[in-house]
């Protein structure tokens, strides 16, 4: 799961990574301006008004505004609220009081998965596009593998004192950095995060440095060791789908996506092979979802009942192959979920193969449910599937 | 001959509830030598479906049975355990089907087990391997493959059950099929099997299913253009329509927005055919490439 920025500070400043003072999370222009209003009479010469989107590029978007007034950041929340940065529609500010900047760096940690461990990776130059910088000036961008004996009692100080070393920090901070770089080794190991990364790291003029910004992904394998994990999850935040928001709930692996067929398959790989086959055929997928390998009546019936609730689908693709799970298993699975749904508008286009296919076919066949549409092969399923939703637009 | 699994493999379960049991009475049937099982507090019963021993710890069940191979069932929360018990215990080849295992937990077992023990870890979260006719260790339904040739390698349970399905019915069969995992931290990558297959002479032809995101099927390309440019090769990518950012299912499976080049379906496809390797647009396809270069059995 991708936090946004000030849910990631929060995070930073629960494992000692030094963040600005707290700021307060508005989903509204008054909330806003009462926000600034307190953060000004506190003593703050600016106020930062900055869109909680999990999408990189915020600034150049016009997504972040720092301003010295109440007036100003009405003005600012008005024009950030509802702004579309790339394809991410703000709903939620986070306004925080101004960090006086004396130079920007860049410090991350992640997990590596071509080497399948740590990576920290520092760099001089911070604020900027990190990518970018590792292309024009690779020099620039320190990266340092963690070996496993580092990770084992939290990061070495000595390590962390030669990685900001490395990559030219000045002197006055890189004590200071160096037990940041601890502390964000510490938050990414405790937090099971797979990404921490600060950009800018910031140095003040009095030669402190802090967390100006925060991304973290946490990793969602660990969240039974977590408690609050799903606490994370934050309404009208984008990458918070409804419909996604549901499917995580009921254990389902769902993603939404933008066309009208819908799709459900057993297998994530089957499912995006589903994907693929229904874009061949001219169409488009309204999801991604996972049924997994049982399909029974009951978890066919929820897959069917999430996919159908979606208004975006006019045609639902069922793309099963029968392994353990046999064919006749499976045909009985769709016919008590679609008993079990009652009346829907929508065609079921069914694709069985693999053991006992046939047998599963002539359940179907004999059932002759009038929404219910079998196909033999997944380019013949994608191709009615693909009709099925075009005649029903 | 076939790979990583066969006739002499004998298997201790880690993770005896109703799913490893399942599986396990299915591996058995197959044919695959399982001797025991392992739970905590279970040691000295017998596992009556599988008319095997139980014990306590994975190295008494060694030391009674002589286990090789060790399947992991247990859940995700203790799964690093079990295999880093396995390990200790001798075993030299694990495979972990459980899901869902975090990664950290994962970067240590592979630290320990792997970059350090030299075990062959296969997955986690994956469907097994068969080698049709020898041993069956996992939940790769076994009746829709036979004895053959092609070695298949796939980081998806379902679409490797598909390749397989139709290549059995163009009558061509399977040395050993293996199925990696879908993780981001995996014990046994695409390389390591495409090698293992190089270097067995009882397999002539090998079909892999990729997926997007991460760079193993491009490495994997390169070795096969420079070591085994002769040995037929056919492969499907999934994944053509996954949008930029978003987690299809398998943790390892995502397209990341601006991240190294080389991620996405589409540019796998491209690198791999640079390789002189074809990648389908679906399994299907996949299966008729390999069909066409190796005729009907």
């Amino acid at each position: 799961m991708d936090l946004v920025e000030f849910q990631g500070k929060q995070l930073f400043a629960r494992n000692g990574v030094p963040v600005p003072p707290p700021g307060a999370v508005c989903r509204t222009v008054e909330e806003a301006v009462a926000a600034a209003g307190r953060i000004l009479e506190d003593g703050a010469s600016a106020v930062v008004v900055k869109a909680q989107v999990k999408v990189g590029g915020r600034g150049k978007a016009g997504g972040v505004k720092v301003v010295t007034s109440v007036d100003d950041a009405r003005a600012a929340a008005e024009a950030i609220l509802g702004l579309d940065i790339k394809g991410h529609v703000v709903h939620v500010l986070y306004l925080e009081p101004a960090s006086d900047i004396a130079e920007e760096y860049y410090l991350s940690v992640l997990h590596d998965r071509v080497a399948k461990g740590d990576l920290i990776i520092c760099s001089r130059q911070g604020g900027v596009d990190i990518e970018e910088v590792n292309r024009t000036d690779p020099a620039a961008v320190v990266k340092r593998q963690v070996v496993p004996s580092e990770r084992a009692d939290g990061l070495p100080r000595a390590v962390a004192l030669e990685v900001v070393t490395a990559a030219q920090l000045p002197e006055e901070v890189r004590e200071a950095a160096a037990d940041l770089l601890v502390a964000l080794f510490d938050a990414y190991l405790a937090e099971d995060a797979t990404l921490t990364e600060i950009n800018p790291l910031i140095r003040t003029p009095d030669d402190r440095v802090l967390a100006l910004d925060a991304k973290v992904s946490l990793d969602a394998s660990a969240a039974f060791r977590h408690d609050g994990y799903a606490d994370w999850a934050l309404e009208g935040v984008d990458g918070d789908d409804p419909l996604e928001a549901r499917a995580r709930a009921e254990g389902m692996q769902y993603v939404k996506l933008d066309g009208d067929v819908g799709v459900l398959g057993n297998g994530a790989g089957l499912v995006m092979a589903t994907l693929d086959v229904v874009a061949q055929n001219g169409g488009r997928a309204a999801n991604f979802l996972d049924v997994g390998g049982g399909a029974s009546a009951d978890s066919m019936a929820a897959s069917l009942r999430l996919v159908l609730s979606d208004p975006a689908v006019r045609s639902v693709f069922i793309n099963i192959f029968g392994g353990i799970t046999r064919g006749e298993e499976v045909a009985r699975g769709v016919l008590g979920a679609v008993e079990q749904l009652g009346d829907f508008p929508q065609r079921l286009i069914v694709r069985l193969d693999g053991t006992n296919a046939e047998e599963g076919r002539a359940i179907l066949a004999e059932a002759a449910h009038p929404s219910i549409i079998t196909a033999p092969t997944m380019q013949e399923a994608a191709a009615q599937a693909v009709e099925a939703a075009r005649s029903a637009a | 001959m076939s790979i990583f699994i066969d006739e002499t493999t004998t298997v201790v379960v880690q993770g005896i509830g109703s799913q490893g049991t399942f599986h396990a009475a299915r591996n058995k049937a197959y044919g695959t030598q399982v001797v025991a099982g392992v739970h905590p507090r279970r040691g000295g019963e017998t596992w009556e479906e599988l008319d095997a021993p139980i014990f306590s710890t994975v190295a008494e069940a060694v030391a009674a049975t002589g286990a090789n191979t060790s399947m992991v069932m247990v859940p995700a929360p203790f799964t690093k355990d079990a295999i880093l018990e396995a390990y200790a215990a001798g075993i030299r080849t694990i495979v972990a089907i459980t899901e869902g295992v975090p990664v950290h937990d994962m970067t240590v077992v592979y630290d320990t087990v792997v970059r350090d023990g030299g075990v062959r870890l296969i997955g986690p979260n994956c469907p097994g391997l068969i080698s049709p006719g020898k041993a069956n260790v996992g939940i790769i339904p076994a009746d829709i493959t036979m004895p053959g040739r092609v070695g298949l390698v796939s980081r998806s349970g379902t679409l490797t059950y598909q390749i397989m399905h139709e290549l059995a019915q163009a009558g061509i069969g399977i040395s050993t099929c293996v199925g990696i995992g879908g993780d981001p931290v995996i014990g046994t990558q695409f390389l390591d099997v495409i090698q293992a297959f190089a270097a067995d002479p009882d397999t002539d032809a090998i079909a892999f299913v990729g997926e997007i995101g991460g760079g193993e099927e491009q490495r994997a390309g390169e070795w096969i253009r420079d070591n085994i440019p002769d040995t037929p090769v056919v492969g499907y990518i999934a994944g053509f329509e996954a949008p930029a950012g978003k987690q299809m299912g398998h943790a390892g499976a995502i397209v990341k927005e601006g991240g190294p080049g080389g991620e996405s379906a589409a540019e796998k496809q491209e690198i791999l055919a640079g390789y002189g390797i074809p990648v389908a647009d679906n399994p299907s396809a996949a299966a008729a490439l390999m069909i066409e270069r190796l005729g009907r059995g």
